[in-house]
Parts: structure tokens; C-alpha cells; sequence
């Protein structure tokens, strides 16, 4: 297992890993945001939590189709499959470098993007909690889209409807958790569900990804 | 006895391509499978790893006992040859890659990524990972395509250490390879009938 977690974070640090991709998206959609909203720095204020989740949330997505296509496509899927480690921790391995190489950054420039966008001072604390919590379910999440769309050519735009439905929750409770924090309300419902759906995710999703990759790699 | 097959019917997309099946596999044998192109064996050989049910039948005693090499090598382009085989001796549990470097003349290029090997070359570093295994059976899906006669020779000699060494192999090739007393199967005498098609349900899935 762990050998497979150093293999998947070696290869994402490498020539075409694609590190810092999802970053570098996020950065462009945080920038583009004021030039189509306009210099109005009292609204872009008031949305800046929800376009940095929206941002993080889409640059997460973004290197899904990478997941488990390239491992499938140079038929090391296959072997991974018949070696003696159960799938559904080989994909558990998967998520985790996943979040590692994608939500991770994620989580700790949103302040600093958070600036470009007149976030008001205390909000950054309760950006990077809310991400925090909210960013290893999108992870574990997209496994199970890039397992459902292991094998198919071009599944990327695919991969991407069948797993935006399924971030509503996070995305709904994680910024909803930003929001109320950074407007001094109660939060606790909003961190309890936000924390409640990646437990669940993380304890139940491999069980599901693994099922279907089975199928998909007969 | 490692390894015996009884009754086994094999499909691919649904539909079932080879029946009745019936072989043993023992300590020190090769078996090698033959028939043309689209006969089965690829699935007979997915099937024995596990990637996929059978239909019907027994398969008994493959279970952590195989290693499966596919037509491609399932090699990191990025990674180094070195790198490339660690990570599969550790995956199997194994620590020691210097007899597989060995066997496969790859000691010169140990550092050179995975990416920029000739074909052949990859075939090898795709071949010494069975050594990186440890286990006793080896499945392999046409081992020697893109490899010279040299590397065959190299490819024979791996196999015959390895069943001196009490392993077994089941090999799908259409090359003669030179091994000592290998049991023949030619898969085209068991073709299933299409038409005797299995359950919707399986097909779907």
C-alpha cells in the first residue's frame, strides 16, 4: 500500500503528473471572477467564500480523468488487480494521493486567493476549515466517477456529469459552513453534516468504486 | 499439483468463447496454449488471473498463486527501470530486484526512465517483474511479441529456472521456445457455441 501511495505521489511530482494543474486552474477562475463581475469590492466580498469553493471544487474535477485512466491505459490497472492488495484499499491509496496532490494545495493557497477577491479578514480561517474537511470527500468521490469511466475513450466530460451531482452536498455544506463562520453565526449543524458526508464517503465509497472497477476491467 | 481447471467455460463480452476446459497444472510444467487469433486464450489466461468470473466451472488453487503478464507491461513511463520493478516487488511483498535485473540483462539500464526504452526492451522490464513476484505460477499473454532472439533465449531460460525451481508457467505463444517437455493444449478444440449463450444478466454485467 504504501509502496502504491509513493508510486502515485513520485509520478504526479514528475514531468506531465500534472501537479500544481488544478492549482493553477483554481488561480485562473479566482481571477477571472472580478473581471466578470466587475470592480464592485463590496460584492465580490460577499461571494468570495462561494467562488473559492466553487473554484476548488472545479479544480478538483479537473485531474479526475487522470485517476485511473493512465494506470489503465499502460495495462498497470490490470496487474494492480491481480496483485495481492485488496482493490477496494488500492483505491482508498488512490483518493489519498489524490487529495494529497490536488486538495491539499488547494486548501492552503485559498487564502492567499482569497485576497484577489476583497475576502473580509477572519474569513480565510473558516475557508481553509471548511476546504479542509470538505476536499478529501471530492476526492474519494471522483475515484468512484474515474472508476465508473475506467475504459471508455474520452470519458473526461462523462466523468464530469456523473460526479458534479454528487459534490452537491459537500459543496453545499462546505460553504455554507464558510459563510456562517465568517458572518459569526452558528456553525455547528453545517461542520457536524460537512464532516458526517466525508466519514461516510471515505468509509463506504471504496466499497462501491471497487465493485464497479471490477466489472469495468472483466 | 498447483493449479487444476475442471469443466471451465470462459466468455468474453457475454458470450461464452471456450468450454469444457479441463487441465492440471503441476510443480515444473509448462503449459502452452495454442490457437488462432480470437480463440480464447487472452480470456482463458484473464480469467485464470481472476480479472474476470467464469461461467462455469471450477478453477481451484490459482488464488495468490499467479502472476499475470498482459500484453503490456503495465510500466510507468516516468519512472526508472529500478523504480519500475521496486515498486512491484513491494507490492508482492519482495525486496530483492537484483536477480530479475540479472536475468533480463538490464543492469545497464537500471537508471534509464521506463519511457525512453526501445519496445523490446520494455517487453523485458515487463517480463523480469514476474521474477519480482514470488509466486509459483506464471500466466502470460504472448510474452516474446517485440523481443529479438537473443531476449528469447533470455525469456526461455527465465522460464526453465523457474520450473527447475518447482514453478509453473501457462503460456500463450506461437513460438516454439525451446523448453523441456511442455504439455500442449490447443484451445481451438473447445470452442463454445454462441448460441448457447448464458443468462441475459451475466452479459449485462
Amino acid at each position: 500500500m504504501r509502496a502504491l501511495l509513493i508510486r502515485d505521489l513520485k509520478l504526479a511530482f514528475r514531468a506531465g503528473g500534472g501537479f500544481g494543474l488544478g492549482l493553477a486552474f483554481f488561480l485562473i477562475v479566482v481571477t477571472l471572477v472580478p473581471f466578470s463581475v466587475g470592480p464592485q469590492s463590496e460584492l465580490l466580498s460577499r461571494i468570495a467564500v462561494g467562488v473559492l469553493w466553487l473554484g476548488a471544487l472545479l479544480a478538483c474535477l479537473l485531474s479526475l480523468d487522470r485517476l485511473l485512466a493512465l494506470d489503465w491505459e499502460d495495462g498497470s490497472l490490470d496487474l494492480i488487480a491481480t496483485a495481492p492488495l485488496p482493490l477496494e484499499g488500492v483505491l482508498s491509496i488512490k483518493a489519498l494521493a489524490h487529495w494529497l496532490t490536488t486538495g491539499l494545495p488547494l486548501v492552503i493557497a485559498a487564502p492567499a486567493f482569497g485576497v484577489l477577491l476583497n475576502m473580509p479578514s477572519g474569513g480565510a480561517k473558516w475557508v481553509v476549515v471548511s476546504l479542509l474537511l470538505g476536499t478529501p470527500a471530492l476526492s474519494v468521490i471522483g475515484v468512484f466517477g474515474a472508476a465508473l469511466t475506467v475504459g471508455i475513450k474520452r470519458g473526461g466530460l462523462l466523468l464530469s456529469l456523473l460526479v458534479l451531482p454528487l459534490y452537491v452536498p459537500t459543496l453545499i455544506f462546505g460553504a455554507e459552513l464558510a459563510r456562517r463562520g465568517l458572518d459569526g453565526q452558528s456553525t455547528q449543524t453545517s461542520l457536524l453534516m460537512l464532516a458526517g458526508i466525508t466519514l461516510g464517503v471515505t468509509a463506504l465509497m471504496p466499497f462501491a468504486s471497487a465493485m464497479v472497477l471490477r466489472m469495468n476491467l472483466r | 499439483m498447483l493449479m487444476s481447471v475442471s469443466n471451465l467455460t470462459v466468455a468474453r463480452g457475454g458470450l461464452p468463447v471456450l468450454s469444457g476446459l479441463n487441465f492440471v497444472v503441476k510443480e515444473g510444467q509448462a503449459l502452452v496454449l495454442r490457437g488462432p487469433n480470437g480463440s480464447g486464450k487472452t480470456t482463458l489466461l484473464r480469467t485464470l488471473a481472476g480479472l474476470q468470473p467464469p461461467i462455469d466451472g471450477l478453477i481451484k488453487g490459482a488464488e495468490d498463486m499467479l502472476a499475470y503478464a498482459a500484453h503490456s507491461d503495465g510500466l510507468k513511463s516516468m519512472l526508472s527501470v529500478e523504480e519500475n520493478l521496486t515498486f512491484w516487488a513491494q507490492v508482492f511483498g519482495q525486496s530483492d530486484i537484483e536477480p530479475a535485473i540479472d536475468a533480463f540483462a538490464l543492469p545497464d539500464l537500471r537508471t534509464r526512465m521506463a519511457g525512453t526504452l526501445s519496445a523490446g526492451q520494455k517487453r523485458r522490464l515487463g517480463l523480469a517483474r514476474l521474477l519480482v513476484t514470488g509466486r509459483p505460477i506464471w500466466a502470460l499473454d504472448e510474452p516474446t511479441v517485440s523481443l529479438d532472439a537473443a531476449s528469447v533465449a533470455l525469456f526461455a531460460r527465465a522460464v526453465q529456472t523457474h520450473l527447475g525451481n518447482g514453478g509453473a508457467a501457462i503460456i500463450a505463444t506461437h513460438i516454439d521456445l525451446g523448453l523441456t517437455d511442455p504439455e500442449i493444449l490447443d484451445v481451438s478444440g473447445f470452442q463454445a457455441d454462441p448460441e448457447t449463450s448464458s443468462s441475459s444478466d451475466a452479459a449485462f454485467l
